[in-house]
């Protein structure tokens, strides 16, 4: 098993026939992720990479059975396709764009009450379950199956830290990146949720960075309710306060908001906390033989 | 992106909030002939820099005379204020604002925040104004006042009269003008996508009138292409001019201290790679992001940028390639060596796609890069170059 997305997901590609898109379809073709159309407003009833397009959601949800949209949109035109995707019924929307007005993901926020489309993103690199489905941008070959859950802030890091698990033998069972806007439309929360019940994943790693309250309130809520062992790390510890450290909702506003405030804080509530980045796999490797599942 | 405080209470009197009568001046004799053209016996002049703290650093004096004002614009022109948000170096100041004096009976704090938390538009609210809220905050929790505003619904009349009665303004005439305030102030901040709004201190003055005595807006810069008018207002000489250049070339970099400059792609790497030399008991000189397509121009421009920085002594450069290439990286880094004539010691981990093909690059060169094998071995010999040196 995996979490939210896996090899009976059926994808479709919002802004399809881009260049982005077209590159990226490929590329999740080829890892063997369900591919089964895609949307760009103006060329519906033509084909794309073998594939049909439609002009809205609403109507490739209802000739394909989509339950998952990657939206490759730009910034300025993100929000709408993903009001789009939650009001065609997509259960999974990952949003890769950067640059996201925030007020738009607060009408989002807004609109999506009541609903249960997650929206995964926006500025993530995705959502990826190795050798079952990829729905992003993240290079494919660096994920092996395995039964390590990651969730990350931070594209990049969430790489660094797959490949120093990879080099101890550690392979992921679902890798989120919730992203690293201000107002994301998943937290860390409902992710360590979902690996908590899935029966396929022993341990998870929750990559943070500085800024916002999500790393804090994920540890309060996994010392409550969570069994499986949490490794975690949180970026930023030599950043300057005040300065957005290239994404938009890393940037310390609060003594709260400090790398080694949220790392001491997740100590005190129970998790694995690797305080070196170079670390976070051989704290796993320790998380996993502490509690007998290495 | 911030503006000024001028700037700020232009947008503000746009949409109907009460400001005090004032304008810009660039020159001392600017500065007379707006406070002849205000009138009245008293005026004060502020300094108009990005930074808060101006009051206690000298930035904000009051003129009992029109020969005053002139006396105070001329010194504050060209000088450099330093408070504690300007750094050591601090701001020169290019042009102050002066205003009608006004005669404080009380006063209060006003902001509007994205919380993170909730994810909405937030008001956070004080009876104690004039002070920093954050110490607010601290010493005296229970006076800071939050309300949150439904974005589909907007600002109810009955969230700012709940605002109003708990910072005690509750007689009708007060209530009813900072019910209007709020909900002009709320509809700029939504119409003009700002990230934060402070009116410190909103005061009553001499006659009860409610008016905004200090505006701070910050706009998402995300949204700056919806909003042509705003981003007029964007002040080149209150930012570093290497992070507008770096910005220019699509690069993301943030000037630090230290003396090893750092090249990576992506926000997270980035800073846990600041992190790694930290801990090894080095120092970053910077944060840079070069972004997704590292193009050999882009590393080139990077290696450049990071260079003119007289302080560094190393450079470490990062590539966790996902969609890009080892091979292409390694090329770049080639290329920026011969181009920029590099003497620095460069250290080179590279990962990811091709990362063979790409160490084989450098290696092949016959350039002194140093490589690295991974993130931890990349921090220590970085630090370890430097140690070395000032052995």
């Amino acid at each position: 098993m995996s979490i939210f997305v896996n090899q009976d997901s059926k994808v479709i590609f919002q802004g399809f026939t881009g260049q982005h898109a077209t590159f990226h379809a490929e590329e999740a073709i080829k890892t063997g992720t369900n591919v089964v159309g895609g949307v760009t407003p103006g060329k519906g009833g033509t084909t794309h990479l073998g594939r049909p397009v439609f002009d809205t959601v609403a109507e490739a949800v209802e000739a394909t059975g989509a339950d998952v949209s990657a939206i490759f949109v730009p910034p300025a035109f993100a929000a709408d396709a993903i009001m789009e995707a939650i009001d065609a019924g997509i259960k999974v929307a990952v949003v890769i764009a950067d640059g996201i007005p925030v007020q738009d993901m607060v009408r989002v926020q807004r609109y999506r009450a009541g609903r249960d489309t997650l929206v995964i993103g926006p500025n993530t690199p995705g959502i990826i379950t190795p050798g079952q489905c990829k729905v992003g941008i993240m290079p494919a070959h660096i994920y092996k199956p395995g039964r390590i859950g990651v969730v990350s802030r931070s594209g990049t890091l969430n790489y660094e830290a797959v490949e120093q698990m990879t080099a101890l033998g550690l392979g992921q069972s679902t890798s989120v990146g919730i992203g690293g806007d201000p107002v994301n439309g998943t937290d860390f929360v409902t992710v360590l949720k979902a690996f908590e019940a899935d029966p396929d994943t022993d341990a998870v790693v929750m990559i943070g960075e500085i800024g916002g309250p999500q790393e804090v309130a994920a540890a309060r809520w996994a010392k409550e309710n969570m069994r499986k062992p949490i490794v975690g790390f949180v970026a930023g510890l030599s950043a300057p306060p005040g300065r957005r450290m290239g994404h938009a909702g890393a940037i310390i506003a609060g003594e709260e908001d400090t790398a080694k405030a949220k790392m001491d804080l997740m100590e005190q509530l129970g998790l694995y906390v690797a305080r070196n980045p170079a670390h976070i796999g051989e704290t796993v490797m320790r998380a996993l033989r502490e509690h007998g599942l290495a | 992106m911030n503006i000024h405080e001028y700037q700020a209470k232009e947008l503000l009197r746009s949409y109907q909030v009460p400001v005090p009568a004032g304008n810009v001046a660039f020159s001392d004799g600017q500065a007379y002939s707006i406070a002849e053209q205000i009138g009245g016996e008293r005026w004060v002049i502020k300094a108009q820099i990005h930074a808060g703290g101006r009051g206690k650093a000298g930035g904000v004096k009051v003129a009992d005379s029109l020969e005053e004002v002139r006396r105070i614009a001329d010194e504050m022109i060209g000088m450099t204020l330093v408070t504690h948000q300007t750094g050591p170096k601090g701001r020169v100041v290019k042009r102050v604002l002066v205003e009608e004096a006004s005669t404080i009976v009380a006063e209060y704090y006003l902001g509007f925040v994205i919380d993170r938390a909730t994810q909405r538009i937030t008001i956070v609210a004080s009876s104690e104004g004039g002070v920093e809220i954050e110490e607010v905050a601290k010493h005296n929790p229970d006076k800071i006042i939050r309300e949150t505003i439904d974005p589909a619904i907007g600002l109810a009349d009955f969230q700012c009269r709940k605002v109003a009665a708990a910072m005690g303004l509750r007689d009708k005439e007060r209530m009813t003008q900072l019910v209007r305030i709020m909900k002009r102030i709320y509809r700029c901040f939504r119409d003009k996508d700002a990230l934060q709004a402070e009116i410190n201190p909103l005061a009553q003055v001499d006659g009860g009138k409610l008016i905004c005595l200090d505006a701070k807006f910050n706009f998402d810069t995300n949204a700056l292409y919806r909003h042509p008018d705003i981003n007029e207002l964007r002040d080149l000489d209150e930012e570093d001019p290497k992070e507008v250049e770096a910005s220019g070339h699509g690069l993301n970099y943030i000037a630090l201290d230290g003396d090893i400059g750092c090249i990576v792609n992506g926000a997270g790497l980035a800073m846990a790679t600041m992190d790694a030399i930290t801990l090894h008991g080095g120092r970053p000189a910077n944060f840079l992001d070069v972004g997704g397509g590292a193009s050999p121009e882009k590393v080139t421009n990077a290696c450049r940028i990071v260079m003119e920085d007289p302080n560094v002594k190393a450079l470490l450069v990062n590539i966790f390639a996902g969609i890009n290439r080892c091979d292409w990286i390694a090329t770049g880094l080639i290329q920026a060596y011969r181009t920029l004539n590099i003497e620095l010691p460069m250290v080179v981990r590279l990962a990811g796609t091709n990362v063979e093909q790409g160490r084989k690059i450098l290696e092949d060169s016959g350039l002194p890069f140093v490589q690295a094998a991974n993130l931890d071995d990349a921090a220590a010999k970085a630090v370890a170059t430097i140690k070395g040196e000032s052995a």
